[in-house]
């Protein structure tokens, strides 16, 4: 910032508010990390405490590691993450091309029904949902979960994305028209790297609530061999005892496949808002 | 042979007639401009003809081949667009010879043609960069050498220089005319800035909400326009008009005097007030007061020294001037 607009005071009330607001927003985190590490006993008696030598215990990750099947639980979440996100960036950018490139019969109401799933949420049609994979075989595998979450994301992707592309320069589509490059070349090498920054905010917003859901692979994918991480872990938590090391372990494990997904794409989307603003 | 035939050319957007039965030839080599006020529909026809958007009716020749299907690759035209639209993942080398890639070119045509476009165009320092380490002027070049490249049978220009700043522009523009007489190809060039359409052309195409007003070489619409729109729009500062009455003139409603043919002579017959000077240096302009809203502007040729507010008697010489009837068609 300029050292003439510059006011000491401001700046300091400034990074005081954004100090405190981080405290507030990592200090969830940090307690589960740091009870992760210690033993029972010192979980309960002082919780904020660092582990010491004495409370130091690694129980809680034994445990994650020995019962049930951990790695295979990663992997699923890791599968229906991925999957969902590729298919809800590919679709949703191929419906926003449409609606923001073509002049068609229909357009605007197509992008209001489109749009439409951005306020109903998806899981009051659980009970249809159930059925219909019943219906079709689909319960207890990933497909399952890849598909449910891969409709909840495209409303929202699609409305976020087809504003961006609509500013995506006519002269540059046309120029690559008249160059001879078919409309899947033009959407692929021409409008989806302009609207990179886009595609990084519709991956974050969708990935974390895809991560962290309890609801659908409990109804939908509750067996053994495609449990998620989150319902995985819900068998340390019981009605009478709660197997706190092992729970606290489990939450530390999987934040860290989200937080290095999450570093990715927002580097994305820092490059696109500076290359944006120095052009 | 001509390079494109516009018979009965329309275009609607719903209910929104934006271009009305243009007919229009360009012969083989011709430099054509399109000129008109913004809204006139000289960059829907430049689209149409492209290819970029369907003619609701009429038919497209470009060649003497009919054209109304045929996709814009395959039309034989390179277009260069005001905002460059330049590839911005690709180097200069890159942006030039894609589309001779999707044409199956060999590779050989293709760096021949390339480094000939570069030679001409003077990019050769640049050729291994992005759009964005140019500058505008640079951009503008690629753009330009992406067209030519291709050797088509038609360019179209769409005000390309309306991005560059004034010195750039004119620089570009002699560029472009220098480039017309090396490469003899078909020119159509959109532009709402008078001054490119009168240096550039040899025939000057002028639009008003759809239509064509009148087709002719430049000096031909100055010296002859065929009605007070034409008259109005072309030369600078524009033309002058004033109701025939006022000056006793007979023969028509409207009367036009270009500010050259303005002088000011004590016996004149129009007398006012002087509001304001513009003094260039090579000459000055006089805006005239003369009552009743009525403002003149006179070209005066090299430095004279008016001021502001001073009474003035106006002349002009019946010869010069032109007479326009109620809806604006030239009479004499």
């Amino acid at each position: 910032m300029n050292k003439a607009r510059q006011n000491p005071l401001n700046s300091a009330a400034a990074h005081a508010v954004l100090i405190v607001y981080t405290i507030i927003a990592l200090f969830p985190v940090f307690v589960i990390i740091v009870n992760s590490f210690k033993t029972r006993k010192a979980i309960f008696r002082e919780p904020l405490a660092l582990p010491s030598a004495d409370s130091f215990s690694l129980i809680g990750y034994r445990t994650v590691m020995e019962q049930g099947d951990f790695f295979l639980y990663f992997q699923n979440s890791m599968i229906v993450t991925v999957v969902s996100l590729f298919l809800v960036l590919l679709f949703g950018a191929m419906a926003a091309f449409a609606l923001s490139e073509y002049r068609f019969k229909g357009n605007a109401l197509m992008g209001l029904y489109l749009a439409l799933g951005i306020m109903i949420p998806i899981r009051i049609g659980t009970v249809a949902i159930l059925e219909m994979m019943v219906a079709s075989g689909l319960v207890n595998t990933l497909m399952a979960l890849i598909l449910v979450y891969t409709a909840q994301g495209l409303p929202l992707a699609v409305f976020i994305l087809s504003e961006f592309m609509r500013q995506v320069s006519d002269d540059l589509k046309n120029a690559g028209r008249i160059d001879g490059l078919s409309e899947y070349t033009i959407f692929f090498r021409l409008v989806l790297p302009l609207v990179r920054p886009a595609m990084a905010t519709v991956a974050v917003f969708n990935m974390i609530p895809i991560w962290n859901d309890l609801w659908f692979p409990l109804i939908l994918a509750p067996s053994e061999g495609t449990k998620t991480l989150t319902l995985g872990s819900q068998v340390f938590i019981g009605q009478f005892v709660t197997d706190w090391n092992a729970v606290l372990s489990a939450l530390s494990l999987a934040i860290l496949p989200v937080l290095i997904l999450y570093v990715i794409f927002s580097r994305q989307l820092i490059r696109g808002i500076t290359s944006g603003a120095v052009k | 042979m001509t390079a494109l035939t516009l018979s009965n050319v329309c275009k609607s957007f719903g209910k929104v007639d934006v271009l009305k039965n243009i007919d229009l030839q360009v012969e083989d080599g011709e430099f054509v401009v399109f000129v008109g006020p913004s809204g006139c529909g000289k960059s829907t026809l430049l689209r149409v003809i492209a290819g970029l958007e369907d003619a609701t009716s009429g038919d497209i020749r470009i060649g003497g081949q009919l054209v109304n299907q045929t996709p814009p690759a395959k039309r034989g035209i390179a277009m260069v667009f005001q905002s460059y639209a330049l590839y911005p993942h690709l180097t200069v080398r890159d942006n030039m010879a894609l589309a001779l890639k999707q044409e199956g070119q060999p590779r050989d045509v293709i760096d021949a043609r390339v480094s000939e476009a570069s030679r001409m165009l003077n990019l050769e320092p640049y050729l291994q960069r992005r759009p964005a380490e140019l500058s505008g002027g640079q951009r503008q070049r690629v753009a330009i050498g992406r067209a030519i490249v291709r050797q088509p049978k038609l360019f179209l220009f769409d005000e390309p220089l309306s991005n560059l700043d004034a010195a750039l522009r004119m620089n570009t523009r002699i560029e472009i005319a220098n480039l017309h007489r090396t490469l003899k190809g078909s020119m159509i060039y959109v532009t709402h800035d008078q001054t490119e359409a009168m240096t550039l052309a040899d025939k000057i195409v002028v639009l008003r909400d759809g239509r064509v007003e009148q087709v002719g070489s430049p000096m031909e619409l100055y010296n002859n326009p065929a009605n007070q729109f034409v008259a109005g729009f072309l030369g600078a500062p524009s033309m002058n008009f004033l109701p025939a009455a006022r000056v006793g003139a007979e023969g028509g409603r409207t009367i036009g005097i270009r500010p050259e043919h303005l002088t000011i002579a004590a016996d004149g017959p129009l007398s006012g007030k002087v509001v304001h000077v513009e003094e260039l240096g090579g000459d000055t302009n006089v805006i005239v007061d003369l009552g009743k809203e009525e403002k003149l502007t006179v070209r005066l040729f090299g430095q004279h020294h008016v001021s502001p507010d001073s009474p003035v008697s106006l002349g002009y010489d019946p010869q010069n001037a032109f007479m326009f009837d109620q809806e604006g068609r030239r009479v004499a």
